[in-house]
């Protein structure tokens, strides 16, 4: 097949690179809506929210749990960078589950001014976020 | 001739030296695995971030953000990224030169041309020198806390228009052996001049061009800088673990030359005690 048909799709964030492949489809969290991206689209840059990112290759579908940053597309060639970002494959669920279950007991009775509660809630959301990635990538495959 | 006591001496304090050469040697080596991994890691993210920046700033009008109007360079600031330890070969040297050698050709082009010195070596060498010190940091661990500070103080100056044109001067990490000394201009950014129609084509912008830039102009910095004391620190543990273990093999090689000459100069004493022995006896016997 001719290599036109894919897109160069790259992960980074601060601590490694966590995806390089050719891919046929993104659809990823832009801040101002969940978008898709497929081969041709029209160059574009945005930020992302924290939220799900799909990758869609000939065989398999490659979810992707990312924490927010950039993504910026140019014809057959899509980068994200995120602050952080880790593979479903990747994710601990045990892991998450303990954080979840700690930040929401933390988070418990916790006063909305205390300045450890922003902290907490987006340790819970991460979680949540992980689980939710996770739970897709298995119903799907 | 040098005596017996005398080699004794010079022999046990070139064994010293090379006990702290190799143990220095050592701790360098651990210190460059370690420098090396985190390079590598920070690399493509910084890498990625320069290519988005770059692409954006290309397409965009250059009134659109403070940091990237392009005013006639009057004052120019030059950031020098050294050590804050010695012993680590022409490590600095090569750096400092390439600074010297910079203030020398562009002391007319500017009005003024103040440092940033990183490292404390840096600061010690341009402390007798001739020129204006905007900002002397001592680095002890690299962090990405530091490299902010650095950013914020650069990007407020930019802002403010302290200066017209910034640029550093670090090492680039290849390997244990070499290390790559670049000179870039960080600001204003680099625009690609080019006639591509990749380039040409517009860019749709989410939220808006000017949210964006707020976001990505200022941490783009800051990451640029970031990987700079990442690839100074991991350069210089290399040239010091490169020249400790040449230190360590000189002192090895004259350690044995040193054997040598005292192993000669006890064969020569033993000898003359002999013949004295035994002229003695024959003058007895007679």
């Amino acid at each position: 097949m001719s290599d036109e048909l894919y897109m160069q799709l790259d992960v980074v964030t601060p601590e490694k690179s966590v995806l390089s492949r050719k891919v046929t489809e993104v659809i990823a969290p832009g801040s101002a809506g969940e978008f898709g991206v497929l081969i041709g689209h029209t160059p574009f840059l945005t930020t992302l929210k924290s939220g799900q990112v799909i990758a869609k290759t000939e065989d398999k579908d490659i979810y992707l749990a990312v924490g927010g940053g950039f993504a910026e597309v140019i014809s057959d060639r899509v980068i994200i960078l995120a602050e952080s970002a880790v593979l479903a494959e990747d994710i601990d669920e045990q892991k998450a589950k303990a954080d979840l279950d700690q930040a929401q007991d933390k988070l418990k009775g916790m006063n909305k001014e205390n300045p450890e509660y922003s902290r907490w809630e987006s340790k819970a959301r991460e979680a949540e976020l992980k689980l939710k990635v996770l739970e897709n990538w298995r119903g799907k495959s | 001739m040098a005596s017996l006591k005398d080699l004794k001496n010079r022999i046990g304090s070139v064994k010293k030296t090379e006990q702290i050469t190799s143990a220095m040697r050592m701790v360098a080596a651990a210190k460059l695995r370690r420098a090396q991994s985190d390079i590598i890691a920070a690399r493509p993210y910084a890498i990625k971030t320069n290519e988005v920046l770059i692409s954006l700033v290309t397409r965009t009008n250059p009134d659109m953000h403070p940091l990237l109007r392009v005013r006639e360079p009057k004052k120019c600031v030059l950031v020098v990224v050294a050590s804050d330890r010695g012993l680590c070969g022409s490590f600095n040297q090569n750096v400092f030169r390439k600074a010297d050698a910079f203030i020398k050709e562009n002391k007319g082009k500017y009005e003024e041309l103040s440092l940033v010195l990183v490292g404390k070596r840096s600061r010690d060498f341009f402390k007798r020198k001739q020129v204006k010190v905007r900002k002397s940091i001592v680095i002890g661990n690299p962090s990405y806390e530091l490299a902010s500070e650095i950013g914020d103080d650069l990007i407020d100056g930019y802002i403010n228009g302290e200066f017209d044109e910034l640029y550093i001067i670090f090492n680039e990490f290849k390997s244990a052996m070499t290390q790559i000394l670049h000179e870039d201009r960080v600001l204003p950014v680099e625009r690609i001049e080019s006639d591509d129609e990749m380039v040409k084509v517009e860019y749709l912008c989410e939220p808006t061009e000017d949210v964006l830039l707020d976001a990505l102009l200022p941490m783009s910095l800051k990451i640029f800088f970031y990987r700079a004391l990442l690839e100074s620190a991991a350069s210089e543990h290399g040239a010091r673990m490169t020249a400790m273990e040449s230190a360590s093999g000189n002192a090895g090689d004259m350690i044995e030359k040193l054997s040598i000459k005292y192993n000669r100069a006890r064969q020569a004493a033993i000898t003359t005690e002999l013949m004295e022995v035994v002229s003695g006896a024959e003058a007895l016997k007679g």
